[in-house]
C-alpha cells in the first residue's frame, strides 16, 4: 500500500473512533438517566437495570481505543515516522493516551462513572483535531529528525493524558463537594465514589506520572542540546513545561508535606493541569519560539 | 545592653532562617517561581529574539520603556527572578541538608522502641499462636531492620523512600550548580561562512560572540572548519526542508591534518566541551563589479539573509573602491516568480531559476563615519538611486559608472559555536533526580511490631504505613501465616 492509502486509513479510523465515542457517550448517558427509580418518597439508583447500557459504553470505548490505535499507527506508516510531528497528530495520539489511561484506571479502580466525562473530552479533542488542526501527512523538518522525538514526545503525551484524567477527577471532586455542602448529592451523582476516594485517586495519578513528566522535560533538554546548542533557553514551550512541573511539584509537596487534602488540593491540581493545557494550546497556536513548526 | 541587642539580632536571624526553611515558605517560593516565569513567555526576550524586542520598542515606546524598567524583556536574568530561585535554593538547602544528616544517623540507629499501646495502630491483631522467634526469622528474611527486645520486636523497612527523596532534592542543587558553571565559564557565538571558506576559531571570525562572566577569549579552542559542501533537501510539494547536510574538513589544531566530517541539525561537531551546530543556511550570490575601464573593483560571494521559507534573500553589496562609491540593495530569488503587485519572490527554496534584483546607488557609503554598519544593509542617507535591474544568471548590467555581473551563487551556513562546561553536571543532576524520584515513589515505608502477650500465649501484631501506602495489610497477613507455619 502506498503512503496515501495509509493516510486515508488513518483518517477513516479517526472518524470511526468519533462515531464510536458518540455511541459510548449516549450509552453512558442512558446508563445514568434510566437507572433512576422512584420507590416511595425517595429517588434511588438501580444500576442493575442499566448495566447493559453501561457495558455497551465500555465496549464502545475499547473499540474506539482500537480505532485510534489504528489511526495513529497508520498515520505513522504513511508519514514514515512517529506520528507526533504536528498538533493534529499530537491531538489524536493524546486522545489515544487519555483513552488508554481511562481503560487502565477502569480495570484497576472500577471507575466507570468517568465514562461520560471521558467520552465528552475525547469527542471535543478529536472534533477539534479533525476540523481545525488537520494537516496532510508529510515528512518532518530536519530539527525533528531524531530518536528523541519518540522519547521526548511520547513521554509528554502520556503524561498529558494522565494529567487530564487527574484533572477530570479533581473537577468532579469540586462539583460534588459543592453539592454535598448544599445538602447532598444530586441523584445522578449518587453512584460516584466518595469524595475521599476521588481525592486519593487524583493524587495517585499525579504522583505516578510526575516522574514521567520530569523525564519528558529532561529528555527535551537533552534533545535541545543536540539540536539547538543549549539544553535550556526559556523558549515559551520550555517555560510552560517548567511552570507545569513547578505547579505539580507544589501540589505533591502541599499534599505530602503540608497535608493539603480535598478542596484546596483539587484546586491546585486543576491549576497545574490547566498550565499543561495552556502550553499545548497557546504556545502551539499563538506562541513564537522554537517549538512552533509550520502547519501547527 | 550590647549583649541584649546582639541576642535580639541573633534570635531574629534565627527566626528568619526558620521561616525561610519552612515548608510553607518553600511552597510559596516554588509557586512564585512558576508565576514569575510567565511574563517571559508572553513578552519577547532579548536573549532569544532581540529583533522582536526592538520591534516592540518601536510600536509601543511608552509601555516598552516602562516594561524595560521592570526587566520584562530580560526576565530570566533579572534580579527579581534570580532572587526567587536563589531564596528557593537556600530554603531547599536549609531543609534538605539537616534532613540528610538526620537520615544518615537514622540508617545506623536501631528502630525505635515498641510503643506501649499497639491497638491504636493502623493494623492490629491479637493471635493466640506464634512467637517472637518465628516473627523475627520472617522479618529478617525480608530484610527488615530489627530491634529485638525482651518481649517485643520493632521492625522497619523502606529507608530508600527518604533516601530517594533526599537524592532528588540534592540533585536539583547539582543542576543549579551546572547552570551556574555554564553561565560563568561558558561561551556562545555565531558565524556565517560561505561554502568553500574556512572558519578559524578566533574572536574575529565571529559575527556575534559572548563569553561567560569568568571566561575570556584566550580560552577558545584552536580548531578550524572548512565548509566543503552543503546539501539541503526539500519536499517537492510543500517546499518544507527535509534534510540539511554540511560536509566539512576539520582540524583540531589549526594547521594539523584535516579530517572530513559531516554536520547535521541533530548531530553537531564536538571539540572537547565546545560544540558546533548547524543552525541556519542561505545563499550568497557571486558578483563581479567593474569600473568604466573594465577593471575589477569587487568580486566575491555576498551573504544575503533569507526572508521566508523559500529563501527569498536580501542583502547589500558595497563597493567603496569606485569613484563615486557604489552600493547595491539586492534581493536574490533561488526560484524566481513575480510577486503580486510587482517585485519578485521565490517559489521554491532550491536554486532552479535564480534572479538577482538590484537597486543601484551612488554617493558616499558612509563607511568612514566611524559608526558601525550592518553588512546586510546599505546606508543610503548620502546616496542617490540611479537604477533598478533584474539580472539572470551570467547577465551583466551596465549602470553608467561601471557594470555588475551576476556570476553564480554559493550556499552559506550559520555555525553556532557553544561551550558549556556546566552541562555535564546538569545532566548528572537530572539523571540522579529521576532515579531519586522513582526510588522514593516506589518504596513503601512501614513499621511492624510484634509483642509477646504477657498473660496469655501468642503474640500481638501491629503495623503502620507511612503516607497510607497500600499493601501493609497483605504483608501482615503473610507474617501471621509465616509465624503459624
Amino acid at each position: 500500500m502506498s503512503s496515501t492509502n495509509y493516510a486515508f486509513i488513518s483518517n477513516y479510523a479517526v472518524y470511526s473512533a468519533i462515531a464510536l465515542f458518540t455511541v459510548a457517550f449516549f450509552a453512558h448517558a442512558i446508563e445514568v438517566a434510566f437507572s433512576l427509580r422512584n420507590s416511595g418518597d425517595k429517588t434511588k439508583f438501580d444500576f442493575t437495570r442499566t448495566k447493559r447500557s453501561g457495558d455497551l459504553g465500555t465496549v464502545m470505548v475499547v473499540l474506539a481505543f482500537i480505532c485510534l490505535l489504528v489511526a495513529v499507527v497508520s498515520r505513522g506508516i504513511s508519514a514514515e515516522r512517529v506520528p507526533w510531528g504536528n498538533m493534529y497528530e499530537f491531538s489524536i495520539t493524546g486522545a489515544l493516551a487519555f483513552t488508554g489511561a481511562y481503560i487502565f484506571a477502569l480495570w484497576k479502580y472500577k471507575i466507570r462513572w468517568l465514562g461520560l466525562p471521558v467520552a465528552i473530552s475525547v469527542l471535543l479533542t478529536l472534533g477539534t483535531a479533525i476540523t481545525v488542526l488537520y494537516v496532510p501527512s508529510a515528512p518532518l523538518v530536519p530539527a525533528l529528525k531524531s530518536a528523541w522525538l519518540v522519547i521526548h514526545v511520547s513521554a509528554a503525551i502520556i503524561s498529558g493524558g494522565v494529567f487530564l484524567l487527574a484533572n477530570c477527577i479533581a473537577a468532579t471532586y469540586l462539583i460534588l463537594d459543592r453539592y454535598e455542602e448544599n445538602g447532598g448529592r444530586p441523584v445522578w451523582a449518587l453512584k460516584l465514589p466518595t469524595l475521599e476516594a476521588l481525592d486519593q485517586l487524583s493524587y495517585r495519578l499525579v504522583a505516578l506520572v510526575f516522574p514521567l513528566w520530569t523525564f519528558s522535560v529532561i529528555a527535551g533538554a537533552i534533545w535541545a542540546e543536540a539540536a539547538w546548542g543549549r539544553y535550556w533557553g526559556w523558549d515559551p514551550k520550555e517555560t510552560w513545561a517548567f511552570i507545569t512541573w513547578v505547579a505539580y511539584a507544589a501540589y505533591l509537596h502541599a499534599r505530602v508535606t503540608v497535608g493539603w487534602r480535598g478542596r484546596k488540593a483539587a484546586w491546585l491540581c486543576l491549576f497545574a493541569g490547566s498550565t499543561f493545557l495552556f502550553n499545548y494550546v497557546y504556545v502551539n497556536i499563538w506562541g513564537t519560539g522554537k517549538h512552533t513548526y509550520s502547519g501547527l | 545592653m550590647t549583649t541584649n541587642t546582639e541576642l535580639d539580632a541573633r534570635s531574629s536571624l534565627r527566626w528568619l532562617w526558620r521561616q525561610l526553611t519552612s515548608m510553607r515558605t518553600a511552597l510559596i517560593l516554588l509557586l512564585l517561581l512558576g508565576v514569575a516565569a510567565i511574563p517571559g513567555s508572553l513578552f519577547p526576550q532579548r536573549t532569544q529574539n532581540p529583533l522582536a524586542v526592538s520591534d516592540y520598542f518601536k510600536s509601543n515606546p511608552g509601555t516598552a520603556k516602562f516594561l524595560d524598567q521592570l526587566q520584562i524583556f530580560d526576565v530570566y536574568s533579572s534580579p527579581w527572578f534570580s532572587s526567587i530561585y536563589i531564596l528557593l535554593f537556600v530554603s531547599l538547602i536549609g531543609c534538605v541538608l539537616p534532613r540528610s544528616f538526620e537520615h544518615a544517623k537514622g540508617i545506623r540507629a536501631k528502630p525505635s522502641l515498641t510503643p506501649k499501646n499497639l491497638n491504636r495502630m493502623e493494623f492490629h491483631a491479637e493471635l493466640s499462636t506464634g512467637n517472637l522467634d518465628s516473627a523475627e526469622a520472617w522479618l529478617r528474611k525480608r530484610h527488615f531492620r530489627i530491634r529485638r527486645d525482651a518481649n517485643s520486636i520493632s521492625a522497619e523497612k523502606g529507608f530508600m523512600r527518604e533516601t530517594g527523596n533526599l537524592m532528588f532534592h540534592l540533585s536539583l542543587i547539582l543542576i543549579l550548580i551546572g547552570v551556574a558553571l555554564g553561565s560563568l565559564f561558558g561561551m556562545k557565538g555565531d558565524a556565517i561562512i560561505n561554502v568553500g571558506e574556512r572558519f578559524i576559531n578566533t574572536p574575529t571570525s565571529y559575527d556575534v560572540i559572548s563569553f561567560g562572566k569568568l571566561q575570556t577569549e584566550k580560552n577558545l579552542n584552536p580548531f578550524s572548519i572548512t565548509a566543503t559542501n552543503f546539501k539541503a533537501t526539500y519536499d517537492l510539494v510543500t517546499g518544507a526542508p527535509s534534510d540539511y547536510k554540511l560536509s566539512a574538513n576539520v582540524a583540531n589544531e589549526v594547521g594539523t591534518t584535516e579530517e572530513s566530517k559531516v554536520v547535521r541539525v541533530n548531530s553537531p561537531l564536538t571539540f572537547g566541551s565546545t560544540k558546533v551546530y548547524l543552525q541556519a543556511n542561505g545563499y550568497s550570490p557571486l558578483v563581479t563589479v567593474r569600473d568604466k575601464s573594465g577593471e575589477i573593483k569587487y568580486q566575491g560571494a555576498v551573504i544575503f539573509l533569507p526572508q521566508d521559507g523559500n529563501l527569498t534573500s536580501t542583502g547589500a553589496i558595497k563597493v567603496p573602491d569606485m569613484q563615486p562609491q557604489v552600493g547595491f540593495i539586492g534581493s536574490f530569488t533561488p526560484t524566481y516568480e513575480r510577486a503580486e503587485g510587482g517585485g519578485a519572490i521565490s517559489s521554491y527554496p532550491e536554486v532552479l531559476d535564480p534572479r538577482l534584483l538590484l537597486s543601484i546607488w551612488t554617493g558616499d557609503l558612509g563607511l568612514d563615519s566611524g559608526i558601525p554598519q550592518s553588512i546586510y544593509r546599505l546606508n543610503t542617507s548620502d546616496m542617490q538611486r540611479i537604477g533598478l535591474k533584474t539580472l539572470k544568471l551570467n547577465e551583466t548590467h551596465d549602470f553608467g559608472d561601471g557594470s555588475i555581473t551576476f556570476e553564480g551563487w554559493t550556499p552559506w551556513v550559520n555555525l553556532q559555536i557553544v561551550s558549556d562546561p556546566g552541562k555535564i553536571y546538569a545532566l548528572l543532576g537530572a539523571i540522579f533526580a529521576i532515579l531519586g524520584l522513582l526510588m522514593s515513589l516506589f518504596t513503601r515505608s512501614r513499621r511492624i511490631w510484634v509483642k509477646a502477650n504477657i498473660n496469655k500465649s501468642g503474640v500481638e501484631v501491629a503495623g503502620l504505613a507511612k503516607n497510607a501506602a497500600p499493601g501493609l495489610e497483605n504483608e501482615i497477613a503473610s507474617l501471621v501465616k509465616g509465624m503459624k507455619g
